[in-house]
């Protein structure tokens, strides 16, 4: 299956695009100067445009996996922050709750050592289209 | 220009009980970080709001070919936006964290064009501050996003 290319701000960031052992995508970043908010943490944005490019990556692993050619448009998204990210690599994994044929609801989660300790969920909404 | 070693690297080494001004904090802010790389930067300001500024550039595209922004950097303006709206309102630097942050998306922005966040503090408790925003790309009745959420105090209430 074909990676959909990441875009220029998650170039920028210095974000990848990698799989899980089970094969669905998990995107990762590093830490760099880029992506720090209040000193010593990682900044709330940069966390939560992470946690948007892997809640839309698993949207179109899904997509993908049924077939669907679909245009996505994102008509919002709910962040929870739990825990400070700190200097260290960070993780990101996006499940698609429900995909039906106009709206798909994705959760994803951010961790950093520990995949059972997130340190921010997200639940996003995305509108479904066909491609034209 | 100054010593940038005596300079504020933050606002953590502002001194404490400092009266609040989000023009020079933002240069403080916007000098590295997140903040700085994204080249956000200061509008305006009343009260209990403020507006950051966030020119558009190729590098924050969320799609190549068309340029429209990737919706990451709207977050991140409007997260510092409102932030300092909740310093505004009490004019001192309180140190806080985001619990969580809620955009709506409205329309994609305007490739080329600079997106204006305005974030407003509306209630303040002894932990928790209320905040709401827009983004938009010049109209504010047009918006781009509106935000909703909430910050905690982390080292002492807000008052």
């Amino acid at each position: 299956m074909s990676e959909a290319p990441l875009p220029p701000y998650a170039e920028a960031l210095g974000i990848v695009a990698d799989r899980d052992d089970d094969g669905d995508p998990v995107l990762w970043v590093d830490f760099s100067g880029r992506i720090q908010g209040r000193p010593g943490y990682l900044h709330g944005g940069a966390l939560s445009g992470l946690m948007e490019m892997a809640a839309i990556a698993a949207l179109r692993a899904e997509l993908g996996r049924r077939g669907e050619a679909m245009k996505l448009k994102p008509v919002n998204i709910q962040v929870e922050f739990m825990r400070g990210g700190r200097h260290q690599r960070t993780f990101a994994k996006g499940e698609v709750t429900r995909a039906g044929r106009r709206v798909a609801l994705i959760n994803a989660s951010a961790w950093q050592d520990d995949r059972a300790k997130p340190i921010a969920l997200a639940q996003m909404k995305v509108l479904l289209s066909p491609e034209e | 220009m100054a010593d940038p070693a005596s300079e504020p690297r933050s606002l953590d080494d502002l001194p404490p009980g400092q009266g609040f001004e989000p023009a020079g904090a933002i240069k403080i802010m916007a000098r590295h970080g997140h903040g700085g790389w994204l080249g956000i930067d200061y509008a305006a300001n009343g009260a209990d709001w403020v507006e950051l500024a966030l020119p558009w550039r190729e590098d924050l595209a969320g799609v190549a070919e068309s340029g429209v922004l990737a919706s990451g950097p709207i977050i991140s303006l409007m997260d510092m936006a409102t932030s300092m709206s909740v310093w505004t309102r009490l004019g001192r630097f309180v140190a806080h964290a985001t619990l969580d942050l809620r955009v709506d998306y409205m329309r994609a922005a305007v490739p080329g064009r600079t997106v204006i966040g305005r974030g407003e503090c509306y209630k303040l408790t002894r932990t928790i501050a209320f905040i709401r925003g827009i983004a938009h790309d010049g109209d504010p009745d047009d918006p781009v996003a509106h935000v909703t959420g909430t910050f905690m105090a982390t080292h002492g209430p807000y008052k």
